[in-house]
């Protein structure tokens, strides 16, 4: 934004205030085209950052989802879930799908730096014996604060695959204090389980930069101010691309200042 | 030993002992088959509070079986170190007995102190202790109280390990808790049979042969002990059930374990449990268990067919043919696991059933021992011995425990 408005403002005094206030003799147009150039090479050092643009698209999904199953809650997670969710029945969440997309799915752009971790925290919350969001994806270094909104005990316990990012298992009282997290390595789909009530999980990714998404229940997505460039995209379903190192579906995108345009279909087959 | 009369509060309190382990195993089973066990992440204390100061209405969801299995596991030991005390005061002597009785009240004492810390200093110690017995047990004049204090040092050792997993995470622990949880089912048991009746009365029957009888049991109960383990290595996968069909496997006799298939069953397997992906490894460890069981089955059969063979023993010979009905069971209820894909309950009766085919194997082959050192002994038929009757301190029922 600094860098935008640095540009308009030698815009400003090349293209109106020099011209009016050196008239027209040679030494002054030259000193005009001077500042032509100076502008020029001004706007060109700033004009990259500009052209960033959001990468849109949806993942489809292609094949028949299995049906959702009821979750097994107790009589006293039932009654929370209840005043959260009036009306909605407590279901597994495996694969979130409205209008043929596909939700839940991890975009990520691969092969690009950038970004620093946000100081704001990523925050997830256990609410009606659920965790909220179900998955969800947070840049590497931004700290994980996890909550409990539930008038019941739960614990918090991650089951990190990748080494050197340590399995924890805490203790969270109702309403009681954030929990936080503050994992150093990048991984994907980074389990948190309550094991008081065994239903309850949550998926959260570390990704190493700023350029990634989780897609909605219709399956679109926007990766937000990806610089102009060619890249590897990649969309990744946790339930659909099991494995040791969760695999996507992955293909090219160009990215302008307009942006850039990735679908994906994944397969249930 | 003393005689029945003398022994029966002993053998109903080694016998109320040993339901009472039967019953932590049950539940200890229910806690894996719930997936819960880390549903208390503290250890000793409960949710930062003493655990047997934790509040009844806390107890919900995962809470109530891990908590009420570490609560049981409390009661275990409390009647361990009774009945460790009970054989130690009997039969001890000398500054032996107020040794005994100091390492049971240090143990007592130390778990009061309820810090993980000394609980890993107890445990050590007791492995210690567990290794000395061991080794008395060669040739101790009283081994029944070494047996008793070995029992105490493995239910403290038991328990830290139970602990241990909660705190470090470490599901290797947990396998290692679960067998070790057998074989103290299996030696409570073996207690409460060398203080019964019946117990003395084998001592009192005629002379029979029993042939190779005794190895055969013998290697049967090992390979039944190897199932047990094989059972919890799957159990302590945490990955619900690797093959979900029975009697075949996804539709064949040995399925599929390439990645491609493996995938494919991940990615359609549902269940709010929401269990670890299966592996390869997963498979080939059920598969293995499935015909380690058919090979149990086989293997008892042949112990019946023996015992009736190599052996005039109606007592072996029936046992022999009620392991093969607990086996039978457990072979339905195995089945019935996969059936019911994975029902806690099933689960949980499967693993209970595993501990009393063990312990009945166990006991089976203490008998066969017990019955063979009767046609050993010098012993005309019909004569009792009288357990008191010590001869150089020696008790001649007493010695023939721990050589069977």
């Amino acid at each position: 934004m600094k860098l935008f408005t640095k540009s308009l403002r030698a815009v400003d005094l090349v293209l109106v205030s020099r011209p009016l206030e050196y008239g027209n003799s040679q030494k002054t147009k030259r000193e005009h085209m001077k500042n032509w150039l100076i502008a020029v090479a001004v706007m060109a050092a700033v004009a990259s950052p500009l052209k960033a643009g959001d990468v849109t698209g949806k993942v489809s999904l292609e094949g028949d989802r299995p049906a959702e199953l009821n979750l097994p809650l107790d009589p006293s997670c039932g009654a929370a879930f209840k005043k959260f969710n009036p009306g909605k029945k407590p279901k597994t969440r495996f694969y979130v799908s409205e209008k043929g997309g596909l939700g839940d799915v991890l975009v990520v752009i691969n092969g690009i730096k950038g970004g620093k971790a946000p100081t704001k925290p990523h925050v997830i919350d256990q609410r009606g014996c659920e965790y909220l969001p179900y998955v969800s994806a947070a840049q590497l270094g931004q700290v994980i604060h996890v909550l409990n909104s539930d008038p019941a005990l739960h614990n918090v316990h991650t089951q990190p695959r990748e080494a050197g990012n340590a399995e924890k298992n805490l203790a969270q009282l109702p309403n009681g204090p954030a929990i936080k997290f503050d994992y150093q390595k990048a991984e994907r789909f980074l389990k948190f389980k309550c094991d008081v009530h065994p239903w309850m999980y949550a998926y959260v990714s570390l990704v190493p930069h700023q350029y990634f998404a989780i897609t909605k229940a219709d399956g679109s997505f926007s990766v937000k101010d990806v610089p102009p460039g060619e890249y590897e995209i990649e969309a990744v379903h946790r339930k659909v691309h099991t494995g040791a190192n969760y695999k996507g579906v992955k293909q090219k995108v160009k990215v302008s200042a307009a942006g850039g345009k990735a679908d994906f279909t994944i397969k249930l087959q | 030993m003393a005689d029945a009369p003398n022994n029966k509060a002993l053998h109903r309190f080694a016998v109320l002992t040993a339901l009472t382990t039967l019953a932590l195993i049950g539940l200890g089973g229910m806690v894996t088959s719930k997936g819960v066990g880390m549903a208390v992440p503290d250890w000793p204390t409960t949710y930062g509070q003493n655990m047997f100061l934790f509040p009844v209405g806390q107890w919900v969801g995962g809470i109530l079986y891990e908590h009420s299995h570490r609560l049981l596991g409390s009661l275990v030991g409390l009647l361990t170190a009774i009945m460790a005390c009970w054989f130690w005061g009997r039969h001890a002597r000398g500054y032996a007995k107020w040794l005994g009785f100091g390492w049971v009240t240090l143990g007592l004492g130390l778990i009061g102190v309820r810090t993980q810390g000394a609980f890993v200093a107890l445990a050590s110690v007791s492995l210690l202790v567990v290794i000395f017995c061991a080794f008395k047990l060669r040739m101790a004049k009283e081994p029944i109280m070494w047996w008793a204090m070995l029992a105490y040092s493995l239910v403290l050792i038991q328990g830290t390990l139970g602990g241990l997993r909660v705190t470090q995470m470490k599901d290797e622990i947990g396998i290692i808790h679960g067998t070790i949880a057998q074989l103290f089912f299996l030696l409570i048991c073996v207690l409460a049979l060398v203080t019964s009746r019946f117990w003395k009365r084998v001592s009192e029957q005629d002379s029979v042969e029993v042939g190779g009888l005794r190895k055969l049991f013998l290697g049967v109960s090992l390979v039944i002990l190897l199932q047990l383990v094989l059972g919890a290595s799957m159990r302590h996968q945490h990955a619900g059930l690797a093959v979900p069909d029975f009697p075949l496997a996804y539709g064949k006799v040995w399925p599929k374990t390439d990645a491609k298939f493996i995938a494919k069953i991940n990615r359609e397997r549902m269940d709010p449990r929401e269990f670890n992906e299966i592996t390869a490894g997963d498979i080939h460890l059920h598969m293995t268990h499935r015909l380690v069981a058919c090979s149990i089955l086989g293997l008892v059969i042949w112990c019946c067919i023996a015992a009736r063979k190599e052996s005039k023993s109606p007592l072996l010979v029936k046992g022999a043919d009620l392991w093969l009905g607990l086996i039978c069971v457990q072979a339905i209820l195995g089945a019935s696991t996969i059936w019911s894909n994975k029902s806690a309950e099933i689960a949980t009766l499967h693993v209970a059933t595993g501990a009393i085919c063990l312990v009945w194997g166990g006991l089976l082959t203490i008998l066969a021992f017990r019955v063979s050192r009767v046609v050993r002994s010098d012993q005309p038929p019909g004569v009792v011995v009288n357990p008191e009757d010590r001869t150089n301190g020696v008790d001649p029922l007493l010695v023939s425990v721990p050589t069977f």
